[in-house]
């Protein structure tokens, strides 16, 4: 198969998450979208690998995995602590971090 | 290691005093004094060490502190630096005992720490003074700010905060000029000998090209007039003496603000002849302003404390002024003028610095009559004020006329005009004398000024002593000092003009 | 030898100031016999001096070098002459006259030996004046006297009036100083010395131009020390200091310090007609304007003091006439040394007696009262206006004569000075001691104990033989000589003619002034109803109008003005900067909202941004 549709899958998958964060309020799908673009980023580095032959692809996207794991071990943590405090998981709401 | 060890001294003191368990407040100071007396026999001791037939550098001493950059530990001493540390030396035993109860009476406390930073400063000072490598002079250059940042920040007057960040970011903003040229210095040095160095008697020895020269002195000539400091970077000083204590304000402006000077002297001079004279008429146009904007000044203030910042302003003119018309007159005259504008201003500062703390304001039209209720502290304020109008039999006078009778045969016009400032200075002290002290006093100066205490006493009279000392037995401080004024000379490649009318016998 | 001259004077004001109020109750004895010892000693040198044949006269003592800078060399060195010797023997001599007077003057004073101290520091620091060997040296005898006058005009401190009056002195001598300076720094840079050896040894090699300088800024030192014109107008004000110090400090002895250092510094004078010039002139404009003030002040101190001006001014005059004059200038110096010392003193003894009020339209017919005063004071007034044989009569005659040999105009001046003294001096015998009593009825005036009257009786002593003494018996035209150099003028007026003259207008002026106060009576109140003429000499000739207007609106206008500029400007300029960094901080902060989906979207345009840029940089 053509190495180019995997990454304009990825590019498809990546821009669906970018539009997510900029647009949606809920944190959740917010976190998701988020998800979404790390995974469309694993998504270009696996076809590339596999493209080239070599295992540095992978290794990356391993590392991704990781991260991303780790990530959402914390941000899921602070948005349901926000959530029970608050009430509402609008991320336009908690904009307490500011100036 | 005479110099290192001098240092040690009172670096030792300070960690001491510093460690002491609380509540022992005047061990403190006891130990503090005692530290900074140390200090002074020290430095008599290395001033007598001195070998007054060579003008270059002495005690020297140098070890290896980052070789992959060229730096290293070097000290060592020549006669204007070493009167410098002598003076230094002398003024901190003197404000020690002075603020004996300064910390006290600023209401915040930490005795421990004000002595403490007091002879933090005394390390750094001294190092500034005798430290021959640039990187190291700029780093103590640079650390001397910190213990006076602390001295005004915590136990200056009500404006403190302000006044001390006006101060820091001054000299900082001054220093970070100096470290570009800095850099740029050991980026030529690197380029012409191979491996880069700070070492100055080596940078001395660089052909730099005039261009480059001219480039590098401004930024160090930028660092050196704020600390002066010259018109136009100078409003940092009237305020940082109107909220410093006055121990402190004799601190800056008697021993910190030298370094400006000595920098132009030690520095510059032998660094960036070619740049030095030619920038020398620009600067002398500056320092003749100095002199009369600074008199000028003193005479609208309506603080004390801000009128003898501005007096020294003036001063300052006359110093700049005898280093760049680099006469052996000028140059020793400025040199001395230096050491003398240290006791004198540090004499104001203490003694007007009592008026205040028993007054409790600084502003001049709160006194008046002092002289009936105070003689013994109306005779010394006399004194003091004397010796800043450079009556002759002060050893301001000496230096003052030094400075001018070396401008005149360079620049005469320079020399003319800087003369008329004598009259201004008459203005200034005369009449802050005669609103202060002459007349009939309030009810609220007779109600507070109460006669100079023993221990004031004990604490300015050796400075007074040392004024009218020197005004009658200068050669023993220019004996010290005229060799290293030729040693400059030789630097930069000038001679003294020769009398138009030579004598048999005379001009040896 | 010569250097205990100064030394035991110096040692007085030492222990005085330093030894506070333990030695109030013997620190004047302990002065006057300091300034009493300095005499002793001065004379003895005398002696010997007198003694030693004419080249032998000259001696020297090299205490030690003082600064060696490079070609700057000033030895801190003594040296006695002939011009010298004269001038420790006045100081000394009616300085000690003057200490004891002030112990009757000065008798319920709370700071009687402050007082000493400073009278004492002043005897040293004119002793040094003279003695020194070079100009820098002088140089500080010159400042110690100065400010030795400032410590005493203002020495009735609580009082504004005297604390303002001594600053002014000081600060009109530093202008003269500056001229002091810039003549010591040509010298140097002309000469390489500022010895007065050196000087005199090398003055001929120097470009006329130069020397005109030198003895130009010398001559603006001597308007000030000597309150010539256009530095006069300190001198008067100076009389709010105790009247002893006016007599000592204001009349006879440092005021003359001014002509001293025209004569000392003669090689100069001799080599530049147009210094010479200009010291004739000021001095004829002094000796006029002092003389003009003089006819009209009703204070009598403030008389005394225009007179002093004008005396003063002759001896300017005298010693700008060079070579013929500088031996007159010191002369009249000598003799107006005693009998205006001896006039100040009377002064003070009226005062003394008149609860120290100086208003001479509250005095009148003293003389009953105060017959000692009144015979002092009054050989000491046939003196001043130039009656023979009294001391005066000598000293300003040859000055008359020697003047007229120059110029007419000169001699006009001085001979219409010589008139208007009579006038004023008459004036003021007139209304002090003749006249009907006019004082109020709680004054009692009475004559002053014998301490004070004692000096008085020896000055007015001086003033009568003083003149004939150093003419005839001391012969100081030809003492003088070998310092200064001394001609006789080629073609004058003869004295057989100038005398008569001189006497008649000198009869004039004091008939006229008899006709106007002696035989009417004098009003308690000033006239207001004046000419503009006598308000004008009531307002000091509107030197202090002038000053005012030229030099302290303008200067404080400037302090004004620079104080805002310093504040507002440059200050202005850093703490505005600050602010402005500040202000666009507070800005920049706003960015920071605290919405995650704002963060995104710029984020996501940086991204883009970024990746355009390199899209672009890489076609």
């Amino acid at each position: 198969m053509n190495p180019n549709n995997y990454l304009i899958l990825a590019a498809i998958l990546f821009t669906i998450g970018v539009y997510g964060v900029l647009v949606r309020r809920n944190a959740i799908i917010v976190f998701m979208s988020v998800e979404l673009m790390l995974n469309a980023a694993n998504l270009a580095f696996v076809a590339a690998a596999r493209n080239t032959g070599t295992l540095d692809g992978l290794v990356v996207a391993f590392f991704v995995m990781v991260v991303a794991a780790a990530e959402v071990v914390v941000g899921l943590a602070i948005i349901v602590t926000i959530f029970r405090t608050r009430r509402s998981a609008s991320i336009d709401e908690a904009s307490l971090m500011k100036y | 290691m005479l110099l290192t060890m001098l240092m040690l001294i009172p670096l030792i003191g300070s960690i001491a005093v510093f460690l002491l368990p609380p509540a022992k407040d005047l061990l403190a100071k006891q130990i503090a004094l005692g530290f900074s007396l140390a200090t002074l026999v020290g430095s008599v001791l290395m001033v007598l060490g001195l070998d007054n037939s060579a003008g270059g550098l002495q005690h020297t001493e140098s070890y290896d502190w980052i070789p992959a950059f060229g730096i290293s530990w070097t000290l060592g001493v020549n006669g204007i630096s070493a009167s410098l540390i002598v003076m230094a030396a002398i003024l901190v035993p003197v404000v020690i005992v002075a603020g004996w109860w300064d910390a006290e009476n600023s209401g915040r406390g930490n005795v421990k720490g004000f002595f403490s930073l007091i002879l933090v400063l005394e390390v750094f000072v001294i190092g500034v003074f005798s430290a021959n490598d640039l990187f190291l002079f700029y780093i103590f250059f640079e650390a001397m700010l910190f213990p006076i940042y602390f001295l005004i920040g915590k136990f200056g007057g009500p404006q403190r905060a302000y006044a001390a960040m006006k101060f820091l970011l001054y000299s900082l903003v001054g220093g970070l000029f100096m470290l570009a040229s800095l850099i740029g210095l050991y980026v030529v040095s690197a380029r012409e000998l191979g491996q880069g160095t700070f070492d100055f008697e080596t940078l001395t020895t660089l052909n730099m090209d005039s261009a480059t020269q001219k480039m590098l002195f401004l930024g160090f000539f930028f660092a050196f007039a704020v600390k002066a400091p010259m018109v136009p970077f100078h409003t940092w000083l009237p305020d940082a003496t109107a909220e410093a204590t006055p121990g402190t304000s004799t601190l800056l402006v008697g021993v910190l603000d030298k370094v400006g000077t000595f920098g132009m002297l030690h520095f510059l001079l032998p660094i960036f002849p070619e740049a030095s004279k030619f920038y020398a008429p620009a600067i002398i146009v500056l320092a003749v302003i100095s002199i009369f904007y600074g008199a000028l000044l003193a005479i609208g203030q309506t603080d004390v404390m801000r009128l003898i910042a501005f007096t020294s302003i003036s001063h300052f003119g006359f110093i700049v002024l005898g280093i760049f018309v680099m006469t052996s007159q000028g140059l020793s005259g400025s040199s001395f003028y230096m050491v003398n504008h240290g006791f004198s201003t540090g004499a104001l500062f203490l003694v007007m610095g009592y008026l205040v703390s028993r007054r409790g304001s600084k502003r001049i039209a709160d006194f008046g009559g002092v002289q009936k209720v105070a003689p013994i502290l109306t005779g010394v304020v006399l004194i003091s004020g004397l010796s800043g109008l450079a009556l002759p039999g002060m050893s301001s006078f000496i230096s003052e006329f030094l400075v001018l009778a070396g401008t005149y045969a360079v620049n005469p016009t320079a020399a003319i005009i800087a003369t008329f400032g004598i009259v201004l200075a008459a203005v200034y002290i005369l009449w802050l004398y005669q609103r202060m002290m002459t007349g009939v006093p309030s009810k609220e100066v007779e109600e507070t000024v109460s006669e100079i205490s023993r221990r004031e006493l004990v604490a300015i009279a050796p400075i007074l002593a040392i004024i009218i000392a020197l005004g009658f037995v200068p050669q023993v401080a220019l004996n010290v000092i005229n060799p290293a004024v030729e040693q400059v000379q030789t630097y930069v490649g000038v001679t003294d003009p020769e009398a138009a009318v030579g004598i048999e016998g005379s001009g040896s | 030898m010569i250097a205990a001259l100064i030394g035991l004077p110096l040692l007085g004001a030492t222990v005085l100031l330093l030894g506070g109020r333990r030695t109030n109750a013997w620190g004047h004895f302990l002065a006057v016999a300091m300034s009493a010892a300095s005499f002793i000693l001065g004379a003895s040198l005398f002696i010997q001096m007198a003694g030693k044949s004419e080249e032998e006269r000259e001696i020297g003592q090299h205490l030690f070098d003082w600064i060696s800078v490079g070609a700057f060399q000033v030895p801190f060195g003594l040296h006695l002459d002939q011009l010298s010797i004269v001038f420790v023997l006045l100081i000394t001599g009616v300085g000690t006259l003057i200490h004891i007077y002030s112990i009757g003057y000065m008798e319920h004073d709370p700071n009687r030996r402050r007082f000493f101290a400073y009278l004492n520091l002043f005897v040293a620091a004119m002793l040094l004046l003279v003695l020194a060997d070079n100009y820098f040296l002088l140089y500080v005898g010159w400042e110690g006297v100065g400010l030795a006058s400032y410590l005493l005009i203002s020495f009735y401190q609580q009082k504004p009036s005297a604390a303002t009056a001594g600053k002014k002195a000081f600060v009109v001598n530093r202008v003269g100083d500056v001229g002091l300076s810039l003549a010591i720094m040509l010298m140097f840079v002309t000469f390489g010395t500022v010895t007065f050896e050196g000087v005199n040894a090398a003055a001929e090699s120097g470009s006329s131009s130069t020397i005109t300088w030198i003895g130009l800024a010398l001559l603006l030192a001597a308007c000030g020390k000597s309150a010539q014109f256009p530095l006069q107008s300190w001198l008067l004000d100076a009389m709010e200091g105790p009247t002893p110090v006016s007599a000592l400090i204001h009349a006879a002895t440092m005021v003359t310090a001014g002509v001293y250092l025209i004569v000392r510094a003669h090689a100069i004078f001799d080599l530049s007609e147009t210094a010479r010039t200009a010291v004739v002139v000021v001095g004829a404009i002094t000796l006029l304007l002092g003389a003009f003030i003089g006819t009209a002040k009703d204070d009598i101190k403030k008389g005394l003091a225009g007179s002093t001006m004008s005396q003063i001014g002759y001896m300017v005059l005298a010693a700008g006439l060079g070579p013929v004059g500088y031996v007159f200038a010191i002369f009249h110096l000598l003799t107006h040394g005693m009998f205006k010392a001896g006039l100040f003193l009377g002064a003070g003894s009226v005062m003394h007696g008149m609860h120290d009020d100086v208003n001479m339209r509250h005095y009148g017919a003293l003389r009953t009262m105060m017959k000692v005063t009144y015979a002092t004071f009054g050989l000491g007034f046939l003196a001043i206006i130039g009656v023979p044989p009294f001391a005066g009569f000598w000293s300003k005659d040859e000055i008359i004569y020697v003047a007229f040999s120059q110029s007419m105009i000169i001699g006009l001046a001085t001979l219409v000075g010589a008139g208007v003294t009579a006038f004023y001096m008459t004036r003021m015998m007139a209304m002090t001691f003749f006249g009907e009593a006019r004082w109020e009825d709680d004054v009692h005036p009475h004559e002053s104990p014998a301490v004070m009257t004692i000096p008085m009786i020896v000055l007015a002593v001086g003033s009568v033989l003083g003149g004939m003494a150093m003419l005839f018996v001391a012969d100081i035209e030809h003492w003088l000589e070998p310092v200064t150099g001394f001609a006789k003028p080629e073609h004058s007026v003869s004295h057989n003619v100038l005398i008569p003259v001189t006497l008649a207008v000198v009869l004039g002026g004091a008939l006229f002034a008899w006709s106007r106060y002696g035989r009417r009576p004098v009003p308690v109140e000033a006239p207001a109803n004046v000419s503009f003429l006598t308000k004008a000499a009531r307002a000091d000739a509107y030197g202090d109008a002038l000053n005012e207007a030229v030099l302290m609106r303008p200067g404080q206008y400037l302090t004004r003005s620079l104080t805002w500029f310093d504040s507002k400007a440059i200050d202005g300029l850093v703490s505005g900067s600050a602010a402005a960094i500040g202000g666009l901080s507070a800005r920049a902060r706003r960015l920071q909202n605290g919405f995650v989906r704002s963060y995104a979207l710029t984020m996501l345009c940086g991204a883009v941004l970024i990746a355009l840029v390199l899209l672009l940089v890489r076609l």
